[in-house]
């Protein structure tokens, strides 16, 4: 689903946030990326989301060089992934049902069917009484299972999270976590940057970790 | 709580038809920027109020002008002609003639001013008084001072002017149109004055729009950020401004006409006064329906090209961080 080739980002004024990183993520995998603040995670998902180009390097996904998505193409080629923020990054001034609506608003999809995929998507992160709610007056855990709801409803095959968790509490990070669990097991990819490795571990899941934009190992959980 | 797997949760996202996703997008769109506008109903006003006022300025001075050319083009056909007799008529010979003259049906009035009144008039007038007292013959000729009747056009008072100056008494005929002339040319420049001023003006509306869409846009980046995130092209974050500067535009243009219509009205009154005082019937051109639709048409083309503007610009700008 994913693949990485020797891929350096370095930003204009020298610094390096990745440095030759080959990696490659399946089909149906759910995998962790970890690392210090600086280690190079978000830049990941950056040029995976191509808010960020890569400096040399082949960034695949879906089988799809980002290299050769025009500019004018970044907008269909995003509707394709899901995205989870660490800020949420609703809008608060609408509704929650409004908010998850939003991508499939843009997708030009038929009010009656955003509709009900909206209240299905609520369920599944168990919001849907809270539909008609400002997203203020939700605490962040269910903020961020609205910004959760809003990644999964136009149903992508690819989602990616960056320190989805950071805001919450153990309690509610692991019930974020469980969500995501439950999308990987209807075959949905999921790549999660977090620090939260004790957390991690709880979930037994493929473990990636950076250092310096460098891989720094790999830990392959086979047995699960 | 298990994932919901019904068939509705496992389809693949199915847009409808592009034409039908496109009309029910700008509807959509359209009444969000309408909502949006009346939410802030005091800012939105002030606006409208100044895209109503930049309009109606040139267009209640275009038919000032206008008016004035109706009103003075009727002026061509009703005035005076001053006749000059030639020199050794008599006084009786100018009488007779103004009698004969009187008659005619594209005649009104004929006024006799004879040499001695005329010479008089002139010392009264010219301050030479002393000077042209040492005249012993009296320079000036008599006079006839034709008005022509209403209901002549242009071609009937040249016809008159001619037949009247090829009477054997009379020494040449004056009709003072000069005047009415240079009134027109003053008309025409005051009219190439109103299209510059009216482009100038028009280009202070874009740049009004433009900026008052440019504060929308600053005001609202987290949001257009956040939906370039979710995969929102250019133009769907551009679509609400641009219907944004189309309202403006259009009610800008609404007020303008109403606000010219409210002109005329006050005007009404003092106009009929004065027309009494002409003991004519001057009756004011309003606007057409055609002119008010372009005024309301100009209003939205301009509130769409300043939007246009500065949200083409600043939508590439804004690029999620």
């Amino acid at each position: 689903m994913i693949q990485l080739e020797n891929v350096s980002k370095r930003y204009p004024g020298g610094q390096e946030a990745l440095s030759g990183l080959d990696l490659v993520v399946d089909k149906g995998e759910m995998v962790f990326v970890t690392g210090h603040s600086g280690a190079g995670k978000s830049t990941l998902l950056r040029l995976i989301a191509l808010i960020e180009r890569p400096t040399s390097g082949q960034v695949i996904v879906d089988n799809r060089n980002t290299r050769r998505v025009k500019r004018r193409k970044i907008p269909a080629y995003r509707r394709e992934i899901g995205m989870v923020f660490q800020d949420h990054k609703l809008l608060y001034d609408r509704p929650v049902a409004d908010n998850v609506a939003l991508p499939l608003i843009i997708a030009g999809v038929r009010h009656r069917d955003a509709l009900r995929r909206v209240r299905a998507a609520l369920d599944q992160v168990g919001l849907l009484h809270k539909e008609k709610q400002n997203p203020e007056t939700l605490s962040a855990g269910e903020q961020q299972r609205v910004g959760i709801a809003r990644a999964i409803v136009t149903r992508p095959k690819l989602l990616i999270a960056d320190e989805p968790t950071g805001n919450l509490d153990p309690d509610l990070s692991l019930e974020v976590m469980r969500i995501f669990r439950r999308f990987n097991e209807v075959g949905v990819t999921l790549l999660i940057a977090s620090h939260d490795i004790s957390l991690i571990d709880r979930l037994g899941c493929r473990r990636i970790a950076l250092e310096e934009g460098r891989l720094q190992q790999e830990e392959d959980d086979s047995w699960l | 709580m298990a994932v919901t797997r019904n068939a509705d949760a496992v389809a693949p996202v199915r847009a409808s038809g592009p034409i039908t996703i496109w009309a029910v997008r700008h509807l959509g769109t359209s009444i969000a920027a309408l909502g949006r506008l009346f939410r802030q109903p005091f800012s939105s006003l002030m606006i409208v109020l100044v895209i109503a006022v930049t309009l109606a300025l040139p267009a209640s001075i275009n038919l000032v002008i206008q008016n004035a050319r109706t009103l003075s083009g009727s002026w061509d056909n009703a005035l005076d002609f001053s006749v000059f007799l030639q020199q050794d008529r008599s006084p009786g010979e100018a009488e007779a003639l103004g009698k004969l003259l009187a008659q005619r049906a594209d005649v009104e009035a004929v006024d006799i001013v004879t040499a001695e009144a005329a010479l008089a008039e002139f010392k009264q007038q010219s301050g030479f008084g002393d000077a042209l007292d040492q005249l012993t013959d009296n320079p000036l000729p008599h006079t006839l001072i034709v008005r022509p009747g209403g209901g002549n056009t242009g071609a009937s008072i040249s016809l008159l002017q001619e037949e009247i100056g090829n009477l054997p008494e009379v020494d040449f005929v004056q009709i003072d149109t000069d005047w009415v002339q240079r009134f027109h040319a003053i008309l025409d420049i005051a009219r190439q004055a109103i299209v510059i001023g009216a482009a100038l003006l028009g280009l202070a509306i874009i740049v009004i729009i433009g900026n008052t869409i440019r504060l929308d846009i600053e005001n609202r980046r987290d949001e257009i950020e956040v939906t370039k995130l979710l995969g929102a092209s250019n133009a769907f974050v551009r679509r609400p401004f641009l219907w944004g500067g189309f309202w403006y535009g259009l009610f800008g243009g609404l007020m303008a006409v109403v606000l010219v219509l409210v002109g005329l009205h006050l005007l009404e009154e003092p106009v009929a006064r004065l027309a009494g005082l002409y003991q004519s019937k001057v009756a004011i051109t309003s606007l057409s329906l055609a002119e008010a639709a372009a005024i309301v048409g100009i209003g939205i083309f301009l509130g769409l090209f300043g939007s246009w503007l500065t949200a083409a610009r600043h939508m590439r700008r804004i690029e999620p961080r």
